[in-house]
């Protein structure tokens, strides 16, 4: 297999006791987006850190283009970063913010460089505008535009868009994409919102108390999640307890049997968390899986209906008229994962 | 008439007669004789080079003063605020303590060290057998030394109330798009920085032009403008103290104008909320212990005028002669500050007398609060203005302005005869004070939700009880803060009382100076420590959290 340009070896980071991130081993390759996908404390912004130098790890390294570059300052390391809130100077105006990582160009180059990158985030004409007037979504562009002048090998955003108004995101979400592609450039981008990962990453890291839980594209995500926690995290999921009656079959009630997948075939009669997508689940009538419909949440021509059972709450997807709260119905499943219980 | 409205004009009223009248009439007073309009003064003022000098020298120096200062309390406050030694928390709470010394303390504790007979020039004439102290601590550089001793907290403090709201993320962007250090602090952090290095350079000069206690003790033939007019007003000239105080007047305001302008509105407040910068644990143990020692050593010489100032507390007059350090030490100073009731006098009066000022000077600026907040008063910009002017003026002006306009009994234009009553000095002090309790009192009022008021009202409070109950407890930070700086000014207080005090009314600054003159240096010093130890009290007290 090929080297990839970027690639972070075994690396482990503490702080006094506490390990933010523990052994992480990750590549990506030259001119695509890696999306470091995880819930607050899992060690993301941490890794997005030791990556553009601000920390040093205290264990393995970080290589690019074959080059380690673990013990390089972020100076040198030619790293471009967004900042969560953009770091953009506010005494320098557009033009002086972009500029700022231009030093070794003359005057005139920097100009034209300014004016180019100001385009490619469809901001041209900016320059002499103050950053403290433009609105959070053009000063997210400003940030990019910056971190891109200087030709990083690498750009590297903490959560670029979670400073936008919902409304403003999709439609900056969609120019960052085109920025993104535009410029080549190798990036890596921390975010908490897995549509922002989906949308944004080819591959997706999706980290937990400072591990790797699994790396993928989007689809293999949602479709074949490696751990329990990637199935609850990325998409919704529901969770029951169950038991192994044959190898590919798992039990929720007597005589409630369901096909499952698995990735480490757990051995018969041992205790499991069974894991189902709401959209797997249907009602059933006379056969399956008995329950109490305890809440529904319409959402237009469908509904989610929440199913008390013994093995634990079923998120069930369905027609919005096909139960009603207080109904005693039966379900069943399809796509079932299983995994060892209480992992 | 609405009565917000009558309020507004009233308390406007106020503040023009005891901010505004004085002023124009030391103006008027420059201009105008026994005999009418007159040009004789102000041609008298312009043709003698003496006061051209003066003026020259109250100017320079100023410049020099925020120069120094800025030199010693910028570097300082980066090496407290970003890095993390042994002893840096209390090394980091001791040097501002100057801010808490009184201008005249500062300035005897100086004399008791440095002067031709303190403990420096003893010991150096000891260790080199010399005949006579190696140098005099008079004139400007005497001055200069004092005022950087002094004046370096305003740099010191908020500098580093700025970098500790300096986003961490600005500086990592500058190095992640390819800066050094070096580069990062002149093109990012200092240009950050521009709003509060601003503030304490405008801060510096304003109190150095207005600085009186330092040129008047070590300034001997060099002459400051403030120094300038008490002496043609002890001199008996005073139609050249109104002239020279209308110049000195007129030249604060010019330059508070200028540098406002200079200095910019541009705002620079970060966007976003990142967070400030951790402090640099030193790792390596030799960079750690240099740096613990040499911040010791430097707090260590800041505080060296304070504890001098108190060892000299201890010496019975007349003892200390030649030796290298005092031989025999009492507590018949202090004794002597309580038992004797002419000594005790200045204490009680000083107590007192801030006391007052400081009440009144509160209810002034809850008043003016109360108002400026509330969007219908009209007049709410000119009371606003009003309550920050005095701050803009020197004290020695303010106190001739004072001085001039209660010298005369003429109720029906608003002047009584109070220079020489108990009233003088606390009114003096209290007009001082308006500007520091009124800053702080407005900035917590800005900070109240308004609807708070409205749903005191709609739960049926009165006006009075929802002040009591709401507003006072909401402001009592923002009430002590401004209290205990302006007790702790009015306590220490050298230049208005110098003008206005009368012997039954004489504060500790003005016993301090004649103590000295009586070469009882160990009372001087003991009313210094007192006068230091009640402020830093007050000041402890005032900006508890």
């Amino acid at each position: 297999m090929a080297e990839s340009f970027l690639q972070l070896c075994n690396l482990t980071k503490r702080f006094n006791d506490h390990v933010a991130i523990r052994d992480l081993t990750l590549a990506v390759e030259r001119g695509s987006v890696l999306a470091l996908l995880g819930p607050s404390g899992s060690g993301k912004t941490t890794t997005l850190r030791l990556l553009a130098g601000f920390e040093q790890p205290d264990e393995g390294i970080i290589v690019v283009d074959g080059r380690d570059v673990t013990s390089a300052t972020p100076a040198a390391r030619r790293f471009g970063m967004v900042f969560q809130h953009y770091a953009l100077f506010p005494h320098l105006n557009v033009e002086q913010n972009i500029a700022f990582g231009l030093s070794d160009m003359s005057p005139a180059e920097r100009r034209v460089r300014v004016a180019a990158v100001l385009e490619m985030v469809d901001l041209a004409g900016f320059q002499q505008r103050e950053v403290t007037e433009l609105s959070g979504g053009q000063q997210q562009r400003v940030a990019v535009a910056r971190a891109l002048a200087p030709e990083p090998r690498v750009l590297l955003l903490d959560e670029p868009l979670s400073n936008l108004d919902p409304g403003l995101r999709e439609r900056t979400r969609r120019e960052l994409r085109a920025a993104l592609r535009q410029s080549g450039v190798t990036t890596v981008f921390v975010t908490h919102e897995q549509e922002e990962a989906f949308a944004l990453g080819d591959q997706i890291a999706v980290l937990h108390e400072g591990a790797l839980e699994q790396v993928g594209a989007a689809p293999d995500l949602y479709d074949q999640p490696a751990t329990q926690f990637v199935a609850t995290f990325v998409g919704r999921a529901s969770v029951l307890r169950g038991s192994m009656v044959e190898a590919g079959l798992v039990r929720v009630a007597d005589g409630v049997d369901w096909v499952a997948d698995s990735i480490d075939a757990p051995r018969v009669g041992q205790a499991v968390s069974v894991v189902v997508r709401p959209e797997a689940f249907e009602f059933s009538s006379g056969t399956g899986l008995t329950g109490t419909v305890s809440e529904c949440r319409f959402v237009g021509a469908r509904a989610f209906f929440l199913v008390d059972t013994a093995v634990g709450t079923a998120e069930v997807e369905a027609p919005a008229r096909a139960a009603a709260v207080g109904d005693q119905r039966y379900i069943t499943a399809a796509r079932v994962r299983v995994y060892p219980a209480d992992s | 008439m609405s009565r917000s409205r009558s309020r507004g004009i009233l308390l406007t009223a106020v503040l023009v007669w005891l901010v505004l009248y004085p002023m124009a009439l030391v103006f008027l007073g420059s201009v105008r004789g026994a005999e009418g309009w007159t040009y004789q003064y102000l041609a008298a003022f312009v043709s003698e080079t003496r006061e051209w000098s003066a003026l020259w020298n109250s100017l320079w120096i100023s410049g020099a003063s925020v120069i120094l200062a800025g030199m010693v309390g910028v570097p300082l406050a980066f090496v407290f605020e970003r890095f993390d030694f042994p002893g840096r928390r209390i090394l980091g709470a001791l040097v501002a303590l100057p801010a808490v010394l009184p201008p005249l303390v500062g300035v005897i504790a100086f004399e008791f060290l440095y002067g031709s007979s303190g403990f420096v020039p003893r010991a150096i004439v000891q260790l080199l057998g010399l005949e006579s102290s190696p140098w005099q601590l008079r004139g400007w550089a005497a001055i200069l030394l004092v005022h950087a001793y002094s004046m370096y907290v305003y740099f010191y403090l908020f500098t580093r109330a700025g970098l500790a709201k300096v986003d961490s993320s600005m500086i990592e962007a500058a190095h992640s798009l390819g800066h050094s250090a070096a580069s990062t602090l002149l093109r990012v952090t200092l240009p950050l920085l521009r709003p509060q290095i601003g503030a304490a350079a405008l801060l510096t000069f304003m109190t150095a032009l207005g600085s009186f206690s330092a040129p008047y003790i070590f300034g001997g033939g060099f002459r400051v403008m403030t120094t300038q007019i008490v002496m043609s007003k002890l001199n008996g000239d005073l139609a050249m103290a109104m002239v020279e105080t209308a110049a000195l007047a007129a030249v604060a305001l010019v330059t508070l104008v200028m540098l406002r302008r200079v200095m910019g509105t541009r705002s620079v407040a970060a966007i976003g909320k990142g967070a400030a910068p951790a402090t640099r644990q030193l790792e390596r143990p030799v960079v750690r212990w240099s740096a613990a020692a040499a911040g010791w050593t430097f707090a260590l010489l800041l505080l060296l005028p304070h504890a001098t100032l108190f060892v000299v507390s201890f010496v019975p007059v007349g003892t200390w002669t030649t030796q290298l350090v005092p031989p025999e030490y009492t507590l018949g100073n202090y004794r002597a500050l309580v038992a004797e009731a002419e000594r005790l006098r200045p204490l009680v009066n000083s107590l007192w007398m801030a006391t007052v000022a400081t009440a009144a000077a509160l209810v002034v600026s809850l008043w003016a609060g109360r108002l400026v907040v509330q969007r219908k008063v009209s007049l709410r910009n000119a009371i606003e203005t009003l309550t920050t002017i005095p701050w803009a003026v020197p004290g020695t002006v303010l106190a001739i302005a004072l001085a001039t306009t209660f010298s005369v009994r003429a109720p029906w234009v608003g002047r009584w005869l109070l220079v020489g009553t108990v009233i003088i000095l606390p009114l003096a002090y209290m007009v001082r004070n308006i500007p520091v309790v009124a800053g702080s009192v407005l900035a917590g009022f800005r900070q109240l939700d308004p609807s708070l008021d409205e749903a005191a009202a709609s739960l049926g409070a009165s006006r009075w009880s929802t002040i009591r109950r709401v507003t006072v407890p909401l402001l009592r930070p923002a009430l002590l803060a401004g209290a205990a700086l302006a007790f702790a000014t009015a306590l220490g207080d050298f230049v208005t009382s110098v003008v206005l005090y009368t012997f039954e009314t004489r504060p500790i600054s003005i016993e301090i100076l004649s103590a000295l003159r009586e070469f009882d240096i160990g009372v001087a010093a003991a009313y210094g420590v007192v006068l230091m130890l009640i402020s830093a009290v007050a000041m402890a007290v005032g900006t508890r959290r």
